[in-house]
């Protein structure tokens, strides 16, 4: 803890995603960082070497450490490669098979070769328990408890290492699986997940997946955090470590333990946070943030300065990214849409003569041809090079030294000459084909939010975006994108941003006509208390609150959101709750529908989300500069809107003032990236040192 | 523009209009109101030239719909006349026969304008909850008796949709809310992939899709062709005998690939049934396409290009039913016609075409009320349940997985909100696989139970159950369904039937057939199928 309250907070962020573990240092408004290669046998040393690099760096010492926020793919990539925990689940006699039998649907209509993903849980280590919890929540036949206490003998028997339990409506009533965990806690000694807790929301496979995959990876998640405490107090650190969750929140190093589920996607949410904080310090109230990396590119929405949240999503998908391929797991989650497009995402023809890109990658062994290290197919960044964009004397700040020619003949063998297309004709396909690949996923998944992409900014960030923004704006008919300082480690930056949060959820399904304003001011008192209990426990700042009723209209499958007022309610409010879904909904579908005798509106899912309000960021503004700065150098790069290379300035980012404005097309280079500016944008340096990328003329 | 970047432009454009008929697809989806809709996907949405062609499909929605909507649209364009169509338009029918084969299908089409211009149409299909008649069932003696007829006509006008439509259709279904709703749904989706195709022709400066759609159907055509060409010339026979409803019915088919085309043809298949049970050639079309191109082109998108290679021809019968046959369940033997063809295909390219399976859809339709004289609640509700798939060459069948129809099941949890009963079981159904080198896939065992006080009467729409899936290549039968009450009664795969309170219905949902010589099945996997419980005795001279 701090001796001298003068003494600026030291604070350090650490994010272990799957090729880098990145460490950034804030010491008061000084920024430290490193990328250090990720260890898989000893995740927690890289944090360690790179909090010793760092500190020496800023001359502190472990013990100066006020906090230190984590974040780490560790709990996904248990999932992705099934590295987890032997799990025994014990579930609703009858329904022995729902993790297995999935949607009863092939996620690939033509593929008659397909393969489904496994269940977690294989079926011998699945037990059914008589016991039947109705949809009302009533009890329809009792727990089968003598059936339950051989059962735990024989798991204690067994070669298992965590226990999960899922049944039927539990979200409506988790008496059943309280005591079957009592019951078997007397007689085993293993970790124990329970659905109604890991995630009480209704959607069987959905609820005992998620339950399966917290088990799975509790006891892998439990050692791992359990060691870095140990290690980082041995080199005198002092200090609490929090996680980042998926939902963009931070939790306490206890509750990630018991919840290991909720670390699955922490560093894409940290990207998202620091984008966020982005907007807030220009007060960017509708943004698009992008986040380009090696394998993946990464966007979501951020509103009023926070990233759009949903409830459940899919991870670990096994056939290229395709929806339905992975395992959904239902807890509240920064919503963002991820598809195989990164630098080294590989370029291919199809047997239609279409190019393709991902999502296979040529990752960073062999990496990209240009690199020389054996790769021989051409990746994205091998079309970037031969467009010009990328400068192989200054890539990496010249710590790796690209081969142009490299480049061109594995662009030239699998895709230029099968298409007869010329080599740099070929590399504008594959950046063509990779942007709009992004753009179609970017709109999509705009209007599954009712939104319209071209309304908002973007802000790029992560390794590649830099590089591909301007003309990924182009395509989505986006007018401003800003590139911060700091893409490189976003992440990392965002976990020291993200707020003490937690989102409560439970399914309790509710018509309007029959609104008992009693019982759902109980219910929601009950979030309120679970949201803000996660929150106090690293926080006593003023909690921010946000309650949302998740609503449709009775014999739809789909709710929608609706914020509800945050005071307890009264069957006067009825009529307003009305009001609101009907104008939410014409929100998302165009128009509400009106007219029809009788059409009931049922609310399903409630939520409190609680977070402790964070110290405003430094408020800058956004200037669009004025004169042009002369160029240091040009180069011909190919434009893809002229389709011809096009004679271009070549900046150094780190010479531009503030103010500063370039006229596309033009490459404005730093050490891990370089900014694109198309023909038809300029770009201006921002007083917080990011760059501003404008049309020149709004689209008409 | 150079012919290089022209080449550039056309793919991304096509990636383009994929993605527009994607968020056509997810916003019906996010909208519809029923459950068949909404949690089960049976729907298609699909973008098509101003002659009717389809340019592109999502991938979202089930063969069923997508292939007879391709042919759908040509039937609104001759009869609603250019003359007399209108930006912000839309058409709809749920002629069997001119849409996708039976009345509960809404088939939606709606032009597109760019200005004064039409250039191009955008149409969906889904399946709504109630269409009046007897309801969804195999009872109706013909189409007249199966519910509302829509001919092609206007749903909506220059944007003002027809009031007097809506009121004959509020008055004719037993869910008025759901159904209307449904059809805003539709006619929604339809003017979202309008309105992303008009931004797209702006941004890219295109004043027609002649060019891109000639782009399409090129490449698709001389991609499809190079796979026919690759395939032996020849016919091939093939016969499957199927449950029927009260006597057996048997379909037949003949296979013939000569020069750039593979033809279809039913002739020897039963005749027109008296049972709802028949097929408009329209849906026959789709499967037997479907089912080919699985095998032949399967990453080769869908379009007109890609179904041209496909052709069929039938005399009237069970497969090609006219008006006015009634076809309410006609996706039971429609389901069945993949497995027909397919059987064909694979005297032609022996060791490459997977076992029988399942094949339809075991759909149950479910009409509860309470017991006479006491409280409680009244509900229909659609449940889509699957069956086994064949064992492929070189992978086991997949279990309790929808072929070929492109659904999903609806959560457990969900059904049990819409209406008062339990289901007790649904779980997988071990020993249901046909054995072979790759065993079949493993049907399912539901039990359903209506709440106390209530009782149900439901649609059985099965098959299967007197004719288990066939095994290939020396692989073993799957096993045949059953249908019965938990005191043993037995009851029929088709027709409504009455559970009382107190009472369980029990399905067993039939297994995929296996495909190769069981003795070659690895002993490990043999294991496995033990461990798992899949399998629950070892099979003969098995020492494991």
């Amino acid at each position: 803890m701090p001796a001298d309250p003068a003494r600026p907070p030291v604070r350090l962020g650490a994010d272990i995603g799957g090729t880098f573990t990145d460490i950034v240092l804030e010491v008061g408004d000084r920024l430290y960082s490193t990328k250090i290669l990720t260890d898989y046998t000893a995740p927690e040393q890289p944090i360690l070497d790179g909090i010793t690099l760092l500190l020496a760096e800023a001359g502190l010492s472990p013990a100066d450490l006020d906090i230190v926020i984590h974040g780490t793919t560790l709990a996904t990539n248990a999932l992705i490669e099934r590295r987890g925990a032997r799990t025994a689940f014990v579930t609703t006699e009858g329904f022995r098979d729902v993790v297995e039998m999935r949607t009863e649907n092939r996620f690939d209509q033509y593929d008659l070769n397909l393969r489904l993903p496994l269940p977690l849980v294989p079926r011998e280590d699945r037990f059914p328990v008589a016991g039947r919890i109705g949809a009302e929540g009533q009890e329809l036949a009792p727990l089968d408890e003598a059936a339950l206490e051989a059962l735990a003998d024989h798991i204690a028997k067994g070669d298992y290492g965590a226990v999960a339990i899922g049944f039927i409506h539990s979200y409506m009533n988790p008496a059943h699986e309280r005591r079957a965990r009592d019951i078997i806690a007397a007689r085993v000694d293993l970790p124990i997940s329970i659905s109604a807790e890991v995630s009480p929301q209704m959607r069987e496979f959905e609820r005992f997946n998620t339950v399966c995959a917290n088990a799975y990876v509790r006891p892998q998640m439990a050692d791992y955090l359990k060691r870095l405490q140990i290690r980082l107090a041995e080199t005198g650190a002092t200090c609490p470590v929090y996680m980042i969750h998926s939902g963009g929140g931070l939790i306490d190093v206890d509750t990630a333990a018991e919840f290991p589920v909720r670390l699955v996607e922490s560093g894409p949410a940290g990207g998202a946070i620091f984008a966020a904080d982005i907007a807030r310090r220009f007060r960017l109230d509708r943004v698009v943030s992008y986040d380009m990396g090696g394998t993946t590119a990464k966007i979501c929405l951020i509103e009023d300065f926070a990233p759009k949240t949903a409830r459940s999503f899919e991870v670990a998908r096994t056939t290229r990214f395709a929806k339905g391929s992975g395992m959904p797991i239902s807890i509240p989650v920064i919503e963002m849409i991820e598809i195989g497009a990164g630098g080294g995402s590989i370029a291919w023809v199809d047997s239609m003569g279409r190019i393709q890109t991902g999502p296979e990658s040529a990752a960073s062994e062999p990496g990209p041809a240009c690199y020389q290290r054996g790769g021989a197919r051409p990746a994205i960044t091998d079309a970037d090079l031969v467009l010009g964009k990328i400068d192989p004397d200054n890539f990496a700040g010249g710590a790796i030294r690209l081969s142009r020619p490299a480049a061109e003949t594995a662009i030239a063998q699998e895709v230029g000459n099968r298409l007869s297309l010329a080599t740099e004709a070929a590399a504008f396909g594959i950046c063509e084909v990779v942007d709009e690949n992004m753009a179609n996923a970017a709109r999509v998944h705009a209007v599954e939010n009712g939104k319209n992409i071209a309304d908002n900014m973007m802000i790029a960030f992560g390794g590649a975006a830099p590089l591909h923004a301007a003309r990924l704006c182009e395509k989505l008919g986006i007018d401003r994108c800003l590139v911060p300082p700091g893409a490189g480690v976003g992440s990392a930056i965002g976990f020291l941003r993200a707020p003490f949060g937690y989102e409560a959820l439970m399914s309790k399904v509710t018509r309007l006509s029959a609104f008992d304003p009693a019982a759902i001011n109980a219910l929601l008192a009950d979030l309120r208390a679970t949201a803000e209990g996660f929150v106090r426990a690293g926080s006593a700042g003023t909690i921010r609150r946000e309650t949302t009723a998740f609503m449709r209209y009775v014999g739809q499958g789909w709710e929608i959101p609706v914020t509800l007022p945050d005071h307890p309610f009264t069957a006067a409010d009825i009529p307003a709750l009305r009001r609101a879904f009907q104008d939410n909904y014409a929100r998302f579908f165009g128009r509400a529908i009106d007219g029809l005798d009788g059409l009931e509106i049922e609310v399903v899912t409630w939520s409190v989300k609680a977070q402790d309000e964070r110290p405003a960021p430094p408020r800058h503004h956004l200037t669009t500069g004025q004169g042009s700065i002369a160029p240091s150098q040009t180069r011909p790069i190919f434009d893809p809107t002229a389709a011809k290379a096009l004679p271009s300035a070549i900046h150094d980012r780190a010479s531009l003032p503030p103010g500063a404005r370039i006229s596309g097309p033009a490459v404005i280079v730093e050490r891990e990236t370089a900014t694109v500016v198309t023909a038809p944008f300029d770009a201006v340096m921002q007083s917080d040192g990011s760059l501003l990328l404008l049309r020149k003329e709004p689209t008409p | 523009m150079t012919d290089a970047t022209m080449e550039i432009r056309m793919q991304v454009m096509w990636n383009r209009l994929i993605s527009v008929v994607e968020e056509q697809a997810m916003t019906l989806l996010r909208t519809a109101f029923s459950t068949s809709v909404r949690e089960a996907g049976d729907l298609s949405a699909g973008v098509f030239d101003p002659q009717g062609r389809m340019l592109a499909q999502a991938v979202t929605g089930t063969p069923g719909h997508v292939n007879t909507m391709a042919e759908a649209v040509g039937h609104f364009i001759e009869a609603i006349g250019r003359d007399n169509m209108f930006p912000g338009d839309t058409y709809v029918t749920n002629d069997p026969w001119l849409g996708t084969g039976h009345l509960h299908d809404i088939t939606m089409v709606s032009p597109s304008f760019l200005g004064e211009t039409l250039v191009g149409f955008f149409a969906c299909t889904a399946h709504v909850v109630d269409v009046g008649g007897r309801g969804f069932g195999a009872d109706g003696k013909s189409v007249y008796e199966e519910g509302i007829q829509i001919p092609i006509m206007k749903f909506a006008e220059k944007g003002r949709v027809n009031a007097d439509l809506v009121r004959l259709i509020r008055a004719n279904v037993r869910e008025p809310n759901q159904v209307v709703g449904d059809f805003y749904s539709l006619a929604a989706c339809n003017d979202v992939g309008h309105r992303r195709l008009i931004g797209m022709m702006g941004e890219i400066g295109l004043a027609s899709l002649d060019a891109l759609g000639e782009f399409i159907f090129s490449r698709t055509r001389s991609a499809t062709l190079d796979r026919i060409r690759a395939l032996p010339q020849g016919a091939w026979d093939n016969v499957l005998d199927t449950d029927g409803y009260d006597d057996p019915v048997r379909l037949a088919a003949r296979v013939e690939i000569a020069g750039d085309v593979v033809h279809c043809d039913f002739t020897g298949s039963a005749p027109i049934s008296r049972w709802g049970i028949n097929v408009p050639v329209i849906y026959t079309k789709a499967y037997a396409s479907y089912a080919l191109k699985c095998v032949i082109a399967p990453d080769i998108p869908n379009n007109w290009a890609s179904l041209q290679a496909f052709t069929i021809s039938s005399p009237e019968n069970i497969l090609n039913a006219p008006r006015p046959a009634p076809v309410s369940v006609r996706h039971v033997i429609g389901h069945l016609v993949p497995d027909l063809v397919l059987g064909a295909l694979a005297k032609a390219l022996p060791g490459q075409v997977l076992a029988e399976g399942a094949a339809s859809l075991w759909n149950i339709h479910m009409s509860v009320r309470p017991v006479a004289g006491q409280g409680g609640r009244r509900a229909e509700i659609l449940m889509f349940n699957s069956g086994g798939m064949g064992a492929r060459p070189g992978l086991d069948g997949l279990s309790a997985t929808a072929f070929p129809s492109g659904v999903m099941t609806m959560p457990i949890e969900a059904t049990e909100h819409t209406g008062p009963i339990v289901v007790w079981r649904k779980e997988l159904r071990p020993d249901s696989g046909g054995d072979g080198e790759y065993r079949g896939g493993l049907g399912q065992v539901i039990e359903i139970e209506p709440l106390p006080g209530h009782e149900f009467d439901f649609s059985a729409m099965f098959d299967r159950v007197n004719h288990p899936a066939k095994g290939r290549d020396g692989g073993g039968p799957g096993a045949a369904g059953g249908v019965a009450l938990d005191d043993g009664t037995k009851l029929k795969p088709k027709g409504w039937q009455h559970v009382p309170a107190g009472r369980r219905l029990i399905l067993h949902l039939p297994g995929g057939g296996g495909f190769g010589d069981p003795a070659n099945r690895a002993l490990a996997d043999r294991q496995a199928d033990l461990t798992k419980g899949y399998v629950t005795t070892p099979a003969k001279g098995d020492t494991a």
